[in-house]
């Protein structure tokens, strides 16, 4: 289905450069779209008006979508341009032409769900036609969960990588876990009220993990079903992770003796420790997308920074460059989808800031400056981070783009925290 | 107890005694044939009344005195009752940390020694410690920070002598501040370890100095 929809539409055809794309043009079935622009630059799209019910709603959704991808420039229309751009149920090629659009789309309700219609402007020909079965009316979070995916075919189609619309981010907001859709939207009580914290999502999307401190233990939770605990007793129980199957959380524990990290077995179990911080704390695992590595928080040189080690706890190694200043305070480590960087918090001139630490070359990139900014948690595309900012005024979570620097405020009201992306999410 | 239980003897007498010469006040007057009963009869009121006045200053005396007894021993027991506090203060009293320490200053060993004393005269009673943590850091590192600032006050009054088994540790990092602050001053009374002690609702044994 995937493969389909990107040979079809192959808008990113004179991306020759890449070797992937180019045999995939070969092979293509469907049209061949002579679509030409600058590598780098985004591809113009208009998202054409559509009649029919909840058809605003469904335009301004998919624009949404497509301009938080960060991948594709969603070309405005104003009233004139609406009414014109469609022409006789045809698209307006001279119109949408001058715009320096690539590609126009249409999503029109139908009686199952919708239709969608991609153009393409340079050869004036219907690069996809698609229709898509949307849950009936009532299940708002069904319906726009497909007008999503559609966001995200598109983007996959004219760009050759996936868009993260159909993805949802878990967060903390008065002692509950929440969760709430990519565009901000359908934000929804998760967990019973009491006192989670950090919770990470299984790799399939459907249940999540969490901590609670009273009592102190580890949770695992389908959404929307019953909570089993898989860790609990004395002492604390913070910051689990899945490992990338899926059969194991990590998480961390001490008592008495410091605080490290334990796995146990995701349908529960004896728990087998796996760090030896030998009295220091221990927090925040973070697979690599292989799970052979993970990074951590360790406070084991007198102050918290990022390591890394294998899965089994060997092979321990310093990532972030040791800063010797007495405010040094490096955590919260994420690992990027793809497996190039970690994000991590760093305390920057008596704030923290988020930064990547780049696993080749241990090179650093700071991305934020403004306020107090934490939590980082990346999107599956790899591209875009969601973290906690203050700069509204509030602890809101905030979702950055890292290659452009653009951010925009996905939470209102009641301060949040403790962010965490799913991976793409199949409904 | 002596007092009291004269006290009590004595209001009854007096109120018989008054009840006598009531009585005899409404009886009817005797008849005149018995000669001179109007002379005497006069002469032995006067004497009932002036032995119950006696009697009953007598009482108020005493009444006096009890009532000095009384709070006295009132003040023995709220001399009690403050001690019985001060001992619950001194094993709830909480000590406080410096910035991402676990270290205990001068002034948290010092708190720490009068709980040991505290702990050591009472058997019976255990104590819950519970770390805290200024909102500086992250909510997750916090958690451990606290856990270790409840372990070192753990390891410190194990070292006075208390039994390892008597104190539970746990904590809540960041998530219950005592102040909102975010002064040095908020996160001086934030970064603490907080007492609860079990078993401790029997008056406690002052422990010996």
């Amino acid at each position: 289905m995937r493969t389909t929809a990107r040979s079809a539409l192959c808008l990113c055809a004179l991306l020759a450069a890449s070797s992937r794309l180019a045999a995939q043009d070969t092979a293509s079935r469907g049209v061949r779209i002579g679509l030409s622009y600058d590598p780098g630059s985004k591809p113009g799209v208009v998202v054409l008006p559509v009649n029919g019910a909840g058809a605003d709603s469904i335009r301004a959704i998919l624009s949404r979508d497509l301009e938080f991808g960060d991948r594709v420039s969603v070309i405005t229309l104003d009233a004139a341009g609406s009414r014109g751009a469609v022409r006789a149920g045809a698209p307006n090629w001279p119109l949408l032409a001058r715009l320096g659009a690539a590609a126009a789309v249409q999503v029109t309700p139908t009686a199952e769900g919708f239709h969608l219609a991609v153009y393409n402007v340079a050869t004036r020909q219907t690069a996809l036609v698609r229709d898509y079965a949307a849950r009936a009316a009532g299940d708002a979070r069904g319906w726009r969960a497909t007008l999503h995916r559609v966001a995200d075919d598109l983007e996959e189609g004219m760009t050759g990588t996936r868009g993260i619309a159909a993805t949802r981010v878990l967060f903390e907001r008065g002692r509950r876990i929440w969760v709430v859709d990519s565009d901000g939207e359908q934000a929804t009580p998760v967990s019973d009220p009491g006192t989670p914290a950090s919770a990470a999502w299984h790799p399939d999307g459907r249940s999540i993990a969490y901590s609670t401190y009273v009592p102190s233990q580890i949770v695992v939770q389908e959404i929307g079903g019953g909570a089993r605990v898989v860790a609990s007793g004395a002492g604390v129980f913070i910051s689990p992770a899945f490992a990338p199957d899926g059969a194991t959380v990590l998480y961390a524990h001490g008592v008495d003796d410091g605080v490290d990290l334990y796995a146990v077995p995701t349908s529960g179990g004896s728990a087998r420790r796996v760090s030896v911080g030998r009295g220091s704390d221990n927090v925040s695992p973070t697979f690599s997308p292989d799970g052979r590595r993970i990074a951590f928080m360790s406070g084991r040189a007198g102050h918290p920074e990022i390591y890394t080690m294998d899965a089994d706890g060997t092979n321990v190694d310093l990532l972030t460059p040791l800063d010797l200043a007495e405010s040094a305070y490096r955590a919260s480590p994420d690992w990027s989808p793809d497996g190039r960087l970690v994000a991590f918090q760093s305390r920057i001139g008596g704030a923290f800031q988020l930064m990547t630490v780049n696993l080749r070359d241990r090179g650093l990139r700071q991305l934020t400056s403004d306020g107090r900014n934490e939590d980082p948690s990346w999107a599956p595309d790899a591209r875009h981070l969601v973290f906690v900012s203050d700069r509204s005024g509030t602890r809101q979570l905030w979702v950055l783009d890292a290659e452009s620097g653009r951010t925009r405020q996905l939470t209102r009201g009641a301060a949040v925290r403790l962010p965490a992306w799913s991976p793409r999410l199949a409904n | 107890m002596n007092h009291r239980a004269t006290t009590v003897s004595l209001l009854a007498l007096l109120s018989f005694s008054t009840a006598i010469g009531c009585r005899r006040k409404v009886e009817p007057a005797p008849a005149p044939s018995t000669g001179a009963p109007a002379t005497s009869a006069p002469t032995d009121e006067a004497a009932a009344r002036r032995r119950a006045d006696s009697l009953a200053a007598a009482s108020l005396a005493q009444r006096r005195a009890d009532s000095i007894a009384a709070a006295n021993a009132a003040a023995n027991s709220a001399e009690g009752q403050r001690i019985q506090a001060e001992l619950q203060n001194v094993l709830r009293q909480r000590v406080y940390f410096d910035y991402d320490k676990d270290l205990l200053r001068d002034d948290a060993a010092t708190l720490l020694d009068a709980k040991a004393a505290v702990l050591l005269a009472n058997s019976a009673v255990s104590l819950s410690i519970t770390g805290h943590t200024d909102e500086r850091g992250t909510a997750e590192y916090n958690l451990a920070l606290g856990q270790r600032r409840a372990a070192q006050v753990k390891r410190y009054l194990v070292s006075k002598g208390v039994s390892d088994e008597r104190l539970a540790t746990g904590s809540l990092g960041d998530s219950s501040p005592l102040s909102n602050g975010t002064d040095e001053a908020a996160y001086q009374q934030n970064r603490r370890a907080e007492f609860v002690p079990r078993n401790a609702d029997r008056a406690l044994v002052r422990p010996q100095p």
